[in-house]
């Protein structure tokens, strides 16, 4: 199969490439093995190439094995469902003003992330939060950290509520939207969310990403021997006696918050 | 004439019951004959119990007709094994369908994880899905979008590979200080299997990308729906969609029927019961990948697209769960493994760091796979603290602690990938700590 593919992909490539290498081989005279054994890896390799970076080339070849079949539109637009964080393209039509928000997460949220958004039991808080990112005890709410509003739509659209996921109108996604987004302060009573005024609404954290990942951050050496001070070597914790760890034999254990 | 156990099944005596092994009457009075010399002299009560230094020259299972072929179609451990399960943290998440659970390292071996001990880890339970009915669509900006039957999938040209998984939570709980007293709920939720299936690369071949394409969204067929954002690049380069895990189909609860598998990041961008794959020109900034799976630093600010997993290791004996037993001659054993490529060594240390002594690395060492070391280690019954440093082929060494809390504080959640320290105790008891 893989041969085969490579072949088909850029089969006019590789024959040209054959016939340089025939040619060569003709007007080259004696050949050394090495000569040979280079010109097939060097064959390999472009065949490697070819084959594992697709371009735009390639594009013009889609659809080579040809298994499965062209999804229609109206299947399309059904599995579509993803909203973008930042731009928000891929919201639907439709609104949702604040108050239909609050009797909506009042039937379909509050249980568990409490009425005002202040989370009930380990459920997540959504509200809240504000200027604690620094803290020793951040809390992380949709206000105090998530960076971009149309992700809020996307995810409530996308999973929630929890035990029946997907039975929400468009409309109530964005009513629920509105609602959350009040709580935070972030936006007025009389806000209506929709797929134009999502994207406008600033979130507070949402200069405090760095979306480049800078590790490696930490330079440690590999010592071997005498590495540091004996007596700079002390116990600062330990999980002894914590009481936190469940049982690791017999039968799955169920311990509680002490 | 047929012999007796051919009429049919054993009765429910033979099988054993829920305290372990119950003997039939014919197994009784095996061991019953059995019971001459030193046994005959009262012993036997003594073995039964596992305090003797003789166990029966002939045992009960020497005495009887095991069962046949069949008798359990598809294959089960050892009732003896029982206590080897995969175990969560209740306290730990508001319920089990958004939540972890973790493999238990302590009774492993070797670097591949049992397709049913391998760790979990859902956001919105495990879905059972339908092979029949499941499809990936991809689409986007793509030449020819495509839906795919899990018919069609197997057709592509497969590969398979051997790869660890590790949700970047993994020791998330340690970040301030030692909490758990286990290896099993500090390390276990990094699992490793061979995976087959066909690379991303070939899928997106086959769709054929457009120019302006560079991200890729990828989405499960659970009720959240879980996304995350991919750059093409690395689906370009290693990402596979996987249909089989250590050669069978795989497990509900690894994201059969399909799952995507992107070697050495995140577990949480390897999108199990994998539907979608949406081609795009920028991220998604989903909310796994905005309000969760980012690391905040002390200064207030977030780490994002954070996916590789760092060069970690971890001594897998002694450990919490499996302490020494008298001074001795012990080898510590232990796996390292790294997001970045190859393990290239791992150190190990008895006296917390002040020394070290390079382990022996055990084959196959694969890239972005679990890899084994093991150290000789002579106990003097002393007090002692265990540590492994792991040092990959990019030359990364493997960070302490201290070393981590220094850049990223202590609410960053994620990638803690610092070394472990096992404290033994004179009584060979072993402990979970932090060095100052």
């Amino acid at each position: 199969m893989f041969s085969f593919r490579s072949g088909q992909m850029s089969g006019r490539a590789l024959a040209s490439r054959l016939v340089i290498a025939s040619e060569a081989k003709q007007s080259r005279k004696p050949r050394s093995k090495n000569w040979i054994a280079s010109e097939l890896m060097l064959l390999a390799m472009t065949a490697f190439c070819w084959f594992s970076v697709p371009s735009s080339a390639s594009a013009a070849e889609a659809g080579h094995f040809g298994y499965g079949t062209t999804p229609t539109a109206e299947q399309i637009a059904g599995w579509d469902i993803d909203a973008r964080g930042e731009d928000g393209v891929g919201l639907p039509p439709g609104k949702g003003d604040v108050a239909t928000g609050e009797k909506v997460f009042a039937e379909q949220c509050a249980a568990c992330h409490g009425t005002f958004g202040e989370g009930e039991g380990r459920f997540p808080k959504l509200a809240g939060g504000q200027g604690t990112l620094k803290d020793d005890r951040p809390e992380l709410t949709v206000g105090s950290y998530w960076p971009f509003a149309p992700t809020l739509w996307d995810y409530i659209n996308r999973a929630m509520p929890m035990p029946t996921p997907h039975t929400l109108s468009s409309d109530d996604v964005y009513a629920l939207t509105a609602y959350i987004l009040n709580l935070n302060n972030i936006v007025p009573n009389e806000f209506v969310a929709d797929r134009d005024s999502l994207p406008k609404v600033r979130m507070p954290n949402r200069d405090n990403f760095i979306w480049t990942d800078p590790r490696p951050d930490t330079a440690a050496e590999p010592c071997m021997s005498a590495c540091r001070d004996p007596k700079s070597v002390t116990i600062s914790s330990t999980a002894e006696g914590r009481d936190l760890t469940p049982r690791t034999t017999g039968p799955l254990d169920d311990m509680q918050p002490k | 004439m047929r012999p007796p156990f051919w009429r049919g099944k054993p009765g429910p005596s033979h099988r054993g019951d829920s305290e372990g092994i119950a003997f039939n009457r014919r197994t009784l009075l095996g061991v019953g004959a059995a019971l001459t010399g030193t046994l005959a002299l009262g012993r036997n009560a003594a073995v039964a119990q596992g305090e003797g230094a003789s166990p029966p020259a002939d045992a009960p299972w020497s005495q009887s007709l095991g069962a046949g072929v069949v008798d359990r179609p598809y294959g089960s451990p050892a009732e003896f094994e029982a206590g080897v399960i995969r175990r969560n943290v209740p306290w730990l998440t508001a319920g089990t369908e958004s939540s972890i659970s973790f493999s238990p390292l302590q009774h492993l071996n070797g670097i591949i994880t049992p397709n049913g001990l391998f760790f979990e880890r859902y956001h919105a339970g495990r879905p059972d899905v339908d092979p029949k009915l499941h499809r990936l669509m991809i689409h986007g900006l793509v030449e020819r979008p495509l839906l795919l039957t899990m018919d069609d999938i197997v057709r592509f040209p497969s590969v398979s590979r051997i790869h660890f998984i590790e949700c970047p939570a993994n020791g998330g709980m340690e970040w301030r200080a030692a909490q758990l007293n286990s290896l099993q709920f500090n390390h276990g939720m990094v699992s490793c299997a061979e995976w087959t299936g066909v690379k991303l690369s070939t899928l997106l071949e086959e769709v054929g990308l457009k120019k302006e394409a560079k991200w890729a969204m990828v989405e499960g067929a659970d009720g959240a729906h879980m996304n995350r954002s991919l750059p093409l690049e690395k689906c370009l380069d290693d990402c596979l969609v996987v249909y089989a895990q250590n050669g069978e189909a795989l497990r509900p609860e690894q994201g059969y029927p399909l799952r995507l598998l992107v070697p050495g990041w995140e577990g949480n961008v390897s999108i199990k019961w994998l539907r979608r794959i949406k081609i795009g020109d920028k991220p998604w900034h989903s909310r796994e990948e905005t309000s969760k799976y980012t690391d905040l630093m002390p200064d207030g600010t977030s780490r994002g697209f954070t996916w590789l997993i760092d060069a970690k290791s971890v001594i897998t004996f002694p450990c919490p769960e499996k302490p020494l037993h008298g001074p001795g001659l012990y080898e510590i054993r232990g796996l390292a493994w790294t997001g970045r490529g190859k393990v290239k060594r791992v150190d190990v240390s008895v006296d917390g760091g002040l020394n070290w002594q390079t382990a022996q690395l055990h084959e196959p060492i694969l890239s972005k796979a679990l890899t084994r070391f093991s150290m000789p280690w002579r106990w003097d019954g002393k007090p002692a603290l265990l540590e492994s440093r792991v040092i990959d082929e990019t030359g990364y060494v493997q960070p302490t602690i201290v070393q981590l809390r220094e850049k990223r504080g202590t609410n960053s959640v994620y990638h803690n990938n610092a070394i472990q320290t096992w404290q033994v105790k004179a009584d060979g008891s072993v402990f979970d700590v932090q060095l100052s």
